[in-house]
């Protein structure tokens, strides 16, 4: 069930200048096409115009400062979820799990909040990161174990693990967490104002959250480009059997491409905890580590499309929420569109490879 | 009617759906193709049911749309993953993600509306036989079909010519189609039929089970009937077994709700997904190198029937599942 296709390298290409721009154009055009044609299809069997939604959906995360402060806290975690992934990715692992490796990173991210509250703020905030990054990491170690020691496949694992996670986070917010009087769906205690990360001015922007990732982005980026190691990732990607007889440990890297994975993951879920949500509620996780999924399969993996592609998937995303009140459709049309984008990509990609 | 009756009546029910996805998936499989689509296929054929069934007051077209979207997203994993060469792995998760999506935004207007559901249908005479009656014969239409899927689906893979040509497919695409079999043809036609399927296990979701829409309406029943496949080893008199064992586990986990009064009920939710993982790893470990060493240090007496136990947990799977065909 591996996978070598995202890590296969681009054909040399020899096309006079004025045909390459059609060439390099050629796949994002007919992904896009694609996508929006099967979006608009979508919208249209519910009677709404597809351009008025699709002005709310590409602008509305832009269309006032709060929304846009929305559309950066949540590109931080799926940022942060997607340059996980490309560690993994690159490693021939699908780690679907990294949803849940988000979600016990955010348990985790709990564990110093309620024990030592009376920590002065920013101690507390690394001790919660640190925590996290740990819950984090431990998932996926506990994922990778199952792979290479009991032979279940990363994916099953991972969406075991993923259920199991978000079932500790209900358990915790019903049970022992719940807020004082009754037991509510929706989270544990709000954390006290000084304990939520610094903000710019009355918006919910918390600057060290994109700060974090891109500091992320810009580290896996280095070491996969730069480094032996990243580079025995991706030996063991294309061929582990290979890699191991050539000396490259195969079994250590893959955990290890796991626990980098799920350390960011972690602090995806601290991010959540300490700069969105400020409690520990039930779906803690929301999606984001699997639109990291979505993000990191669109852009193969490839580090330099990371960042633009979070921060695009991330404006649908808020901007969709403004649909069901405006126009009346559910907002779930937003993971239409970017569930689309990247089955067309791979239909253009196969398209476009064959041969005349 | 004692208890005893009545819980095993209502597993047999409870485990319609997983039948008809996991039967669906086998055949799939054996073919040598995954279709990891299986949670977003049975969301849109519960989906798809329920409105065509509204919409019509006539189940039976309900149950034909569900079979024919199941079909189609089979197709389109076919294209992608067949034809164009892409992964398999990949384009079946982006399409459980997408038709996930899909099913919650085309289905917004009938969440929670009232609908047609599957009549029930005794079986006349044989209903009322002690204890084999409200088994066996007290059901509906649906359900009856799933009862009689699995020998189908056995008789198929194993008794028949067409059968031996399709499990051909998933252990030797190469000498099959030196043999003359189109493979990437009859791989298309196995996994678009294996598609139906699962269409329809939504619909049997959507108009008998879980009667009526709602988002995220089957909570996870795809990734259960993906691993179930694993642990009946791709055989489908064990498939089924494990379909009706994870019903039995969770009737037995909503029963037990009331029992442990500090659990809040929502967590039960989670145990399949626990029981998933244990029982994929008892079935990888027992199919080991590491097992077999073990069980050579056994004393003599014990080994034959250590060997037969482990044997009939592990099961491999289809030697070229999940890979591309290659021309020889």
């Amino acid at each position: 069930m591996q996978s070598t296709e995202i890590n296969r390298p681009r054909e040399p290409q020899q096309q006079p200048a004025m045909h390459q721009w059609f060439e390099t154009l050629r796949l994002p055009l007919l992904t896009l096409t694609g996508a929006l044609a099967l979006t608009s299809l979508a919208l249209l069997s519910t009677g709404v115009s597809p351009l008025q939604a699709y002005r709310i959906l590409l602008f509305g995360a832009f269309s006032s400062p709060g929304r846009s402060s929305d559309m950066i806290m949540l590109a931080a975690p799926l940022l942060l979820c997607a340059t996980g992934l490309i560690l993994t990715f690159r490693t021939g692992l699908y780690n679907l799990g990294v949803e849940g490796q988000l979600a016990l990173g955010a348990v985790a991210a709990m564990l110093p909040l309620r024990l030592l509250p009376d920590l002065p703020a920013p101690l507390l905030w690394t001790l919660c990161f640190a925590c996290a990054a740990t819950g984090g990491a431990l998932w996926a170690l506990l994922a990778a174990g199952l792979r290479l020691y009991a032979g279940v496949s990363e994916i099953f694992a991972g969406l075991g693990l993923n259920f199991l996670a978000s079932g500790l986070a209900l358990y915790l917010v019903l049970g022992p967490w719940r807020r004082s009087g009754s037991a509510s769906m929706s989270g544990t205690e709000l954390l006290p104002r000084d304990l939520w990360l610094p903000t710019i001015n009355t918006l919910r922007l918390a600057p060290l959250a994109p700060i974090i990732a891109i500091a992320a982005l810009a580290i896996v980026w280095w070491v996969v480009r730069r480094t032996r190691w990243g580079l025995e990732l991706r030996a063991v990607g294309l061929n582990p059997g290979a890699a191991d007889r050539l000396g490259v440990p195969a079994h250590r890297r893959i955990a290890q491409a796991m626990a980098a994975c799920g350390f960011l993951a972690g602090m995806a879920g601290a991010i959540q905890i300490l700069g969105v949500f400020h409690q520990l509620i039930p779906n803690i996780s929301s999606g984001v580590g699997l639109l990291g999924l979505l993000v990191a399969l669109l852009v193969r993996a490839d580090p330099r499309w990371v960042l633009p592609v979070s921060v695009v998937f991330a404006s649908f995303t808020v901007g969709s929420v403004q649909l069901p009140l405006a126009l009346g459709v559910d907002s779930s049309i937003a993971g239409v569109l970017q569930g689309a984008l990247v089955l067309f990509a791979l239909l253009a990609r196969g398209l476009l490879a064959r041969p005349g | 009617m004692d208890q005893t009756t009545i819980f095993v009546a209502a597993v047999l029910a409870a485990a319609a759906p997983l039948i008809f996805a996991t039967m669906g998936e086998t055949l799939t499989e054996r073919a040598g193709v995954v279709n990891l689509s299986l949670d977003g296929t049975i969301l849109m054929g519960a989906m798809i049911a329920f409105a065509v069934a509204l919409n019509t007051q006539s189940v039976l077209l309900g149950f034909g749309a569900a079979a024919l979207t199941g079909a189609l997203i089979a197709l389109v994993l076919c294209f992608l993953s067949l034809s164009l060469r892409q992964s398999q792995t990949a384009v079946g998760f982006v399409l459980a993600l997408l038709c996930t999506e899909l099913s919650s935004f085309l289905g917004a207007p009938f969440v929670r509306v009232p609908g047609p559901a599957v009549p029930f249908l005794p079986v006349p005479g044989l209903a009322n036989l002690p204890v084999i009656g409200p088994i066996l014969f007290r059901h509906d239409l649906a359900i009856y079909t799933s009862f009689l899927l699995v020998p189908l689906v056995g008789w198929l893979l194993f008794q028949t010519r067409a059968g031996l040509t399709l499990r051909a497919l998933g252990e030797r695409p190469q000498a099959a189609y030196a043999r003359g079999v189109p493979v990437v043809p009859m791989r298309y036609l196995v996994t678009v039929a294996g598609g139906a399927l699962v269409g329809m296990a939504g619909a049997v979701y959507s108009l008998d089970l879980k009667q009526g829409w709602s988002y995220r309406h089957t909570f996870g029943a795809g990734w259960i009937a993906l691993a179930i496949v694993i642990f009946g080893g791709w055989r489908p008199w064990r498939v089924a077994l494990g379909c009706y064992l994870f019903a039995a586990l969770e009737i037995m986990a909503l029963r037990m709700q009331s029992v442990l009064s500090g659990l809040p009920t929502q967590v039960f939710q989670v145990a399949p997904f626990a029981l998933m993982i244990a029982v994929l790893v008892l079935v990888n470990l027992a199919g080991s190198t590491h097992m077999s060493r073990r069980i050579g240090d056994l004393p003599p007496s014990l080994r034959r029937p250590a060997q037969a136990l482990v044997d009939r947990l592990a099961a491999p799977a289809p030697a070229a599942l999940g890979q591309p065909f290659e021309r020889p």
